[in-house]
């Protein structure tokens, strides 16, 4: 074979990006390491937000669970807090993302399938019965109706007697990238924007330590976007909100510092890693120099990531185990704050509690035995990992300018503009794989004659039962005239420029369901349409 | 009379916004010369019926990712053969365990594809088995 012979006839990453057969000094020419890196902790924070990251203190381990009853995943809570998870994340059912109840003719056969049902402050009671919500961290999943389940969680809160300047959690909050890619939206954009502001507000008072939204780029990933365009579109959504709470009376230090983020971790561990390590280059300067920020927490871009769930195949399911593992990786070389792994058979439907387990166990093996986690940002310096840091920053800022140029992230959403991109990169990598220039092993390459069954988890329908019962009995034993003044109150509220929070939590106190409080808003903001495109 | 072309309703029932699969299996069955009608998000079962009997198609697609497909699939075979409709081949697809695919067959669902299935294997099946329109 001729020495200039290659295997390919194109190297590329899985978002398409050409690869070269060498990198070296040649290609960072002007590279900078007090510009481009800094030590961890230190600005631009390329290599890291903290001086110790790991060696201080482990990434978090955070599954994101809930399915069935309140009763279900507070069970499940507990289990996975005696194999020490160190964080909890909750799933919350679609009929409570759509901000509709559980009797609902639209709720039919998806009660507690995709999630936990949560109708009311009871079943929020039930969520969190016995864990200690000052000692334990809890992130939500939540976006168009993110105040009136964080309304929920702090009168829960409240009522059990912990103090809300001392619990610490994370909602969702992110309503931009559902317009884009999730489509669990509800309202339109500018009252969505106002509730979103609302919580920022409040929390600043009251709830200090809370973090008031996760900036996605997961679901825009898992949409099909590129690794560039879950960065830039993510990092834009930021922008967004940022100029919004500014607008809206807050100065940038007040609130930039509960600002977090919430990234995918997909096969392509190079590309991952540069992502990360950009992001966090970006961010600093767009606070920095775009926005004034002057406190250094509202510089550090702290991230939550989770393997990709696009990624895992049914074929050979066995297989997703390790895909999950080389994902973390990345996550972790990359220094993210906190990881959830996904179960190999998540591609069927929600997973067994053996196949968590093996997936918590991914990021324990990980963390204990892999010695990744004996040093700070190990990567830095790698020629071709930093080539590809600086293109995707390069990448971000070129997206940066096209959308501004829109007029903002809302404007090239209403133009559809992120949403034909990332279909877009979907379909070009579906070609990609039709036409085998992507192997997908157990897909379109090393196929196997047998394929090992796996047990997958069966919901009962007896769940959609019970927790409609919960929900007639809350119904049947509540102060009626207490309810509907308080959603008086709130309609009131909604229709000027009040912060709604206290309203909702008067309403989530006197156990108004979500749906009637959504019903609320939906008769005073209207709701979204989407443009077909 | 000239000979139409395939028409194939695309569609997403159940509360999930998991429009990937759909968007590329509308892409795929246009590129193979089709004519094809996307529903958009969280169809009811009449609202699918509906269109897909205004549209005067071949074959409906549903792609589904909530978990609620045995509830909300059944209904919709259930009223096509209210409507005595029996010309029109139903296909799904999502995230459906293997155990819960002879069920929807019973139902009537002619084929269920798993994750991972490649457009070319959805255009040959929808190709090779759209039914004879009644007259």
């Amino acid at each position: 074979m001729p020495e200039t012979s290659e295997r390919l006839s194109r190297f590329t990453t899985i978002s398409g990006v050409p690869i070269k057969n060498l990198y070296t000094p040649a290609d960072l020419e002007g590279f900078d390491y007090v510009q481009d890196l800094g030590d961890p902790g230190h600005s631009p924070y390329t290599r890291g937000i903290h001086p110790t990251m790991y060696r201080g203190k482990l990434w978090t381990m955070r599954q994101f669970s809930g399915f069935g009853t309140a009763e279900d995943t507070n069970q499940r809570f507990h289990y996975l807090l005696s194999q020490g998870q160190s964080g909890l994340s909750v799933a919350f059912h679609l009929p409570t993302l759509m901000g509709i109840d559980s009797d609902d003719p639209m709720s039919d056969g998806e009660v507690g399938r995709c999630g936990v049902a949560m109708d009311s402050l009871a079943d929020m009671e039930a969520l969190f019965r016995e864990i200690d919500l000052e000692k334990i961290t809890v992130s939500m999943t939540t976006n168009a109706p993110a105040a009136i389940i964080w309304s929920m969680y702090l009168v829960n809160a409240q009522k059990r007697g912990f103090e809300l300047s001392k619990i610490s959690g994370t909602i969702q909050n992110d309503i931009l990238k559902e317009y884009i890619a999730q489509k669990t939206w509800i309202f339109p954009p500018q009252p969505s924007i106002r509730l979103i502001t609302d919580i920022f507000h409040f929390a600043s008072v009251s709830v200090p330590r809370w973090n008031t939204i996760s900036i996605s780029g997961y679901h825009i990933r898992e949409a099909g976007s590129t690794a560039l365009q879950e960065l830039a579109f993510t990092l834009r959504d930021g922008i967004e909100y940022v100029e919004a709470a500014i607008k809206s009376g807050l100065k940038v230090d007040q609130f930039a510092p509960r600002l977090s983020f919430f990234f995918n971790a997909h096969n392509d561990l190079f590309e991952e890693v540069a992502k990360y390590r950009a992001a966090r280059k970006v961010w600093y300067r767009v606070m920095k120099e775009r926005f004034g920020a002057k406190d250094p927490r509202s510089w550090a871009l702290r991230f939550h990531a989770q393997t990709a769930g696009c990624s895992l195949t049914a074929q050979q399911p066995f297989n997703n185990i390790i895909r999950t593992t080389i994902q973390a990786l990345a996550a972790i070389l990359g220094g993210t704050q906190s990881l959830h792994t996904n179960s190999m058979d998540e591609t069927y439907a929600l997973p067994t509690e053996k196949a968590v387990l093996i997936a918590l166990r991914t990021q324990q093996i990980l963390a204990a035995e892999s010695g990744v986690a004996n040093t700070i940002d190990p990567l830095a310096g790698s020629y071709f990992l930093e080539k590809l840091t600086l293109q995707m920053e390069q990448g971000c800022w070129e997206y940066f300018e096209r959308i501004d140029a829109m007029g903002g992230m809302i404007a090239a959403i209403e133009n559809g503009f992120p949403q034909k991109e990332i279909q877009e990169a979907s379909y070009r990598y579906q070609k990609a794989v039709e036409e085998k220039e992507k192997i997908l092993v157990g897909v379109n390459g090393y196929l196997s004659k047998e394929e090992y069954p796996i047990e997958t988890l069966y919901i009962d329908t007896e769940v959609d039962q019970r927790q409609k019962a919960r929900l007639r009995q809350v119904k049947a034993s509540r102060n009626q005239s207490a309810v509907q003044d308080s959603l008086s109150a709130l309609r009131k509220a909604a229709a000027s420029t009040d912060n709604l929070v206290p309203y909702i939590m008067t309403c989530a106190q006197e156990y108004a369901t979500l749906g009637e409080i959504c019903d609320v808003l939906r008769s005073v903001f209207g709701t979204y349409v989407e443009p077909i495109f | 009379m000239t000979k139409r072309g395939i028409r194939v309703l695309v569609a997403k029932p159940g509360l999930d916004g998991h429009d990937r699969g759909a968007k590329i299996i509308v892409r795929a069955l246009r590129d193979a010369g089709m004519e094809v009608i996307y529903t958009g998000l969280r169809q009811t079962p009449d609202q699918i019926v509906n269109t897909a009997l205004q549209e005067d198609v071949d074959c409906i697609g549903l792609s589904i990712l909530s978990g609620a497909h045995n509830v909300i699939l059944p209904r919709i075979m259930a009223l096509l053969r209210q409507k005595e409709i029996d010309d029109i081949l139903v296909i799904a697809g999502g995230i459906i365990p293997d155990q819960d695919i002879p069920a929807l067959k019973e139902s009537g669902i002619s084929e269920v594809f798993p994750p991972g299935t490649s457009t070319e294997t959805i255009i040959e099946y929808v190709k090779n088995n759209i039914r004879q329109k009644s007259p």
